[in-house]
């Protein structure tokens, strides 16, 4: 089966390129480590589970066939059995609802932050101001990107730089640093998710929402829209630039001498 | 059985013949035939529908379809298989078999039977000929969360018309099966003794009553904003996108269970007729089906947790959801143990059930996931959830409904189907279904989003694995429909008593079974 798929595979032009990723990133902040420890943690629960059921099952399915001779049994109930198997797994499901409270709570403080971002979504866009610093800019998906997307291109997306990765705008945050963002949305509901800084959370008019994040290791994290917002909805990426502090502060200060450049 | 006054009875019932026969049928066994053959029509539209869909991500770029149609193909998709295939179906089923199970000669109400039926035609006709518009049909999914939906073009209120007379089918559809269970039962068949599936349908039956209207007032309150100036979920008029989903996934999730029910009856009629042993626990297969049912009302918002939710609020949707993993773990936990030291023989009908067992319980295992709310930031709205929700759907409730098939159909017709074919027909079903489902979870574990027509790179090669095990299933699905021309051709010659494990009413009858099911009811002890 394996070498089918393979082969299968190989024959498809342009996945020389692609890889074969098959798990939720562990990410760089503490809320993505959190979802992704929680991820495993239940993931090996139902493993464990599974083999079990699926193993006595299986069994059953070997030795108590007709084909090799096997009676059927009588018994059709056992009160004791059944208290057994509904009292195990809500004890398995307290074990694990008592971590992921306690993780959620984690999650939703946004205390003490130091500096607030707010992202406005817009059919097909984000808008992003940087509410300390007074800095402000409109980020949309790469020309590049945006050209080749078009039905029939003609273009082959594989020779695209991080096809429908990429932003006309980059958000540059500040490593090791508690950041708030707000989310909001002009239009419909988008949601703004970069799987690496954590879960998503949604966009919606009329409301704002909040979440946080502390990068900590500089880099670029890529993400996009998660919720359907209408035809161009596949076609929202974010792009986060993580820097350490004192280069996101000289950032900072460049796009402000930008801005009164424009105003002048 | 007095079969020869049966006969007498049928001799003297005049029913027009030809089309006019099935416009005007008031009969369980010709409306439960009707309703499955429109299932079955419907899960090829839609399906055809999904494999427009997988086409476009077989490779990354736009090869066929532009994203604002793509949008389509997913909403019409999802409504046509919901409303369109899964649940006729399982009504389909509960026409035919639940007069024959509890002993009566026809369902409560006849009449409504039949419009119950032929409401579905027209409410499809309008809805699909939304797609012909020059604005196209629905695009903003099935959930058809506002604002978004808001913005849809002409074919908004068509569809939600045609939603309300789906709505109204089921509904009467449910009160027939309600009235029929509570009132019509043989003499001696006490609740507690009444067939399995019985009981899930009942279930399922106030499950709907009481969702559907939910749904209807949802979308009518979609309606009048679009159209008669009120802000129900209009921020900037006072109104909330948000209530929409509360009010929608308070339907919403029900729903999901009216699919799933039907589904579980099925499963634990196939294992203990195939095991040769009686079903493990039926008291408590009964109980878990009761509480999953109703825990499903107080779990709705945890299709919706990424919207900003109180921290308690998460925390009691968390809770609550993880808590129905403990009846469904009990059913399935039953199953086995039903099987455990049985019988079994290994007839098409049973290979789907022990599909669905293993299959639907991975489709639980993601769903326990999904119900961990730190990690339902990342899995929310990706491949994740459209791998969970498609292994409890397809080899979930499809495989269940399938099983049905081939196991009552001989009952039906008289005619028993090509089981080596039947055989095949499983094989290719069961391996297509994971080659296109399983790689859903690796694609939306890595951070692909649902709901996109076109991806990045990295999402390629799992992508065009899927699309390739989807349209190997949808061709394996023809398969179905020759197995069936086939069978319909053959001579009656399947005996009353099909399966040797089988209990039940309906194998006391001759196959198929007279016009009138019983026209005198049997005595149960
Ligand atoms: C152990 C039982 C189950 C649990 C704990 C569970 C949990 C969940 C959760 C938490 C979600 C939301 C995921 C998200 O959007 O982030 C979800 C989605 C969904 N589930 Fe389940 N589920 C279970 C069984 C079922 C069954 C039996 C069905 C239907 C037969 C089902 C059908 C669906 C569907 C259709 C969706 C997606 C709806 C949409 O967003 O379009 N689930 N499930
Ligand atoms: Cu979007
Ligand atoms: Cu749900």
């Amino acid at each position: 089966m394996r070498i089918l798929t393979t082969l299968l595979i190989a024959s498809f032009p342009g996945s020389i390129f692609a890889d074969w990723e098959t798990n939720m990133p562990r990410g760089v902040t503490p809320t993505s480590e959190i979802a992704y420890d929680i991820h495993m943690l239940i993931f090996y629960i139902t493993v464990v589970i599974g083999i079990l059921v699926f193993g006595a099952m299986l069994y059953s399915i070997i030795y108590h066939r007709k084909s090799v001779g096997h009676k059927p049994a009588s018994f059709h109930e056992s009160t004791k059995v059944e208290i057994i198997w509904t009292v195990i797994p809500f004890i398995i499901l307290v074990g694990m609802a008592i971590p992921a409270t306690k993780a959620l709570i984690l999650m939703e403080d946004t205390r003490d932050s130091e500096i607030t971002l707010k992202v406005t979504g817009y059919q097909w866009m984000w808008q992003y101001e940087y509410l300390e610093d007074d800095v402000s800019f409109f980020s949309k998906i790469d020309t590049a990107s945006n050209t080749a997307r078009r039905l029939n291109s003609g273009l082959d997306v594989f020779e695209v730089d991080d096809y429908l990765r990429n932003v006309d705008n980059v958000v540059v945050l500040p490593t090791d640093t508690k950041i708030r963002i707000l989310l909001t949305a002009s239009d419909v509901i988008h949601a703004w998710w970069v799987p690496e800084l954590g879960g998503k959370k949604d966009a919606i008019p009329g409301y704002i929402n909040e979440m946080w994040i502390d990068i900590s290791k500089p880099g670029i994290y890529r993400g996009q829209c998660a919720e359907l917002c209408g035809k161009d909805h596949g076609f929202m990426p974010i792009v986060v630039k993580a820097v350490p502090k004192d280069e996101y502060i000289k950032w900072v200060s460049i796009q402000k001498d930008e801005k009164i450049a424009k105003n002048r | 059985m007095s079969t020869n006054i049966d006969k007498l009875h049928d001799d003297h019932h005049h029913t027009p013949s030809g089309i006019m026969r099935w416009i005007t049928t008031t009969n369980h066994k010709d409306i439960g035939t009707l309703y499955l053959w429109f299932s079955l029509l419907m899960f090829f539209i839609g399906g055809f529908m999904a494999l427009v869909i997988r086409a476009e991500l077989f490779q990354p770029g736009l090869q066929l379809v532009i994203p604002g149609f793509f949008n389509q193909m997913t909403t019409m998709h999802a409504l046509i298989m919901i409303f369109g295939a899964v649940m006729p179906a399982f009504v389909g089923l509960a026409n035919w078999q639940i007069p024959l199970m509890i002993g009566a000669p026809d369902m409560a109400l006849p009449r409504l039977n039949n419009w119950s039926f032929w409401i579905l035609p027209f409410a499809f006709t309008m809805m699909i000929s939304t797609l012909f518009f020059e604005s196209g049909g629905p695009a903003a999914g099935w959930t058809l969360y506002p604002p978004l939906s808001l913005q849809g073009g002409d074919s908004m209120p068509f569809v939600i018309l045609s939603i309300h007379m789906l709505g109204l089918s089921s509904i009467l559809g449910a009160i027939n099966v309600i009235a029929t269970i509570l009132n019509m039962r043989a003499p001696g068949m006490t609740l507690m003794k009444m067939p399995i599936f019985v009981w899930t349908w009942l279930i399922t039956a106030f499950l709907l009553i009481a969702a559907m209207p939910v749904l209807a007032g949802a979308i009518t309150m979609l309606l009048t904003d679009r159209f008669f100036g009120t802000t129900f979920f209009t921020a900037s008029g006072g109104g909330d996108p948000v209530m929409f989903q509360h009010i929608f996934w308070f339907f919403g999730h029900p729903e999901v269970y009216i699919l799933i029910l039907p589904a579980f009856g099925i499963i634990s009629t196939i294992i203990p007729a195939f095991s040769r042993k009686k079903l493990f626990g039926y008291d408590s297969m009964v109980y878990a089906t009761a509480s999953i049912a109703l825990l499903s009302f107080v779990v709705w918002a945890h299709h919706m947790f990424t919207v900003g939710m109180p921290l308690a609020g998460e925390i009691f949707f968390m809770l609550t959801t993880m808590l129905i993993a403990v009846p469904t773990g009990v059913k399935v936990f039953n199953w086995v143990a039903t099987m455990w030291r049985g019988s079994m023989t290994f007839e098409t009908p049973m290979l789907f059930a022990i599909a669905f067992i293993v299959l639907f319980t991975i489709g639980g295992f993601s769903g326990l996931m999904l119900a961990m709310v730190p990690a339902d930031f990342q899995y929310h709205d990706t491949y994740f959830v459209v791998a969970h929700f498609h292994y409890v759907l397809v080899p979930g409730a499809v495989f269940a409904i399938i099983a049905a098939v081939y196991y009552w159909l001989p009952k039906w017709t008289g005619k028993m189907y090509d089981e080596s074919l039947g055989k095949i027909h499983f094989w290719l079903t069961t391996i297509f279904v994971n080659l296109t489902f399983f790689p859903m979870h690796f694609v939306g574990l890595a951070g692909m989003p649902r709901r996109i027509p076109d991806y990045a790179v990295q999402f390629a090669d799992f992508n065009a694995i899927a699309s390739v095990g989807a349209f190997g299933f949808g061709l394996s699905q023809l398969m179905f429909v020759y197995i069936l021309y086939k069978t319909l051709k053959k001579d009656v010659t399947a005996e009353d008593k099909v399966w040797d494990g089988a209990e039940g009413l309906e194998w006391t009858l001759s196959s198929p079974p007279p016009y009138h099911s019983f026209n005198v009811a049997p005595k149960i002890d």
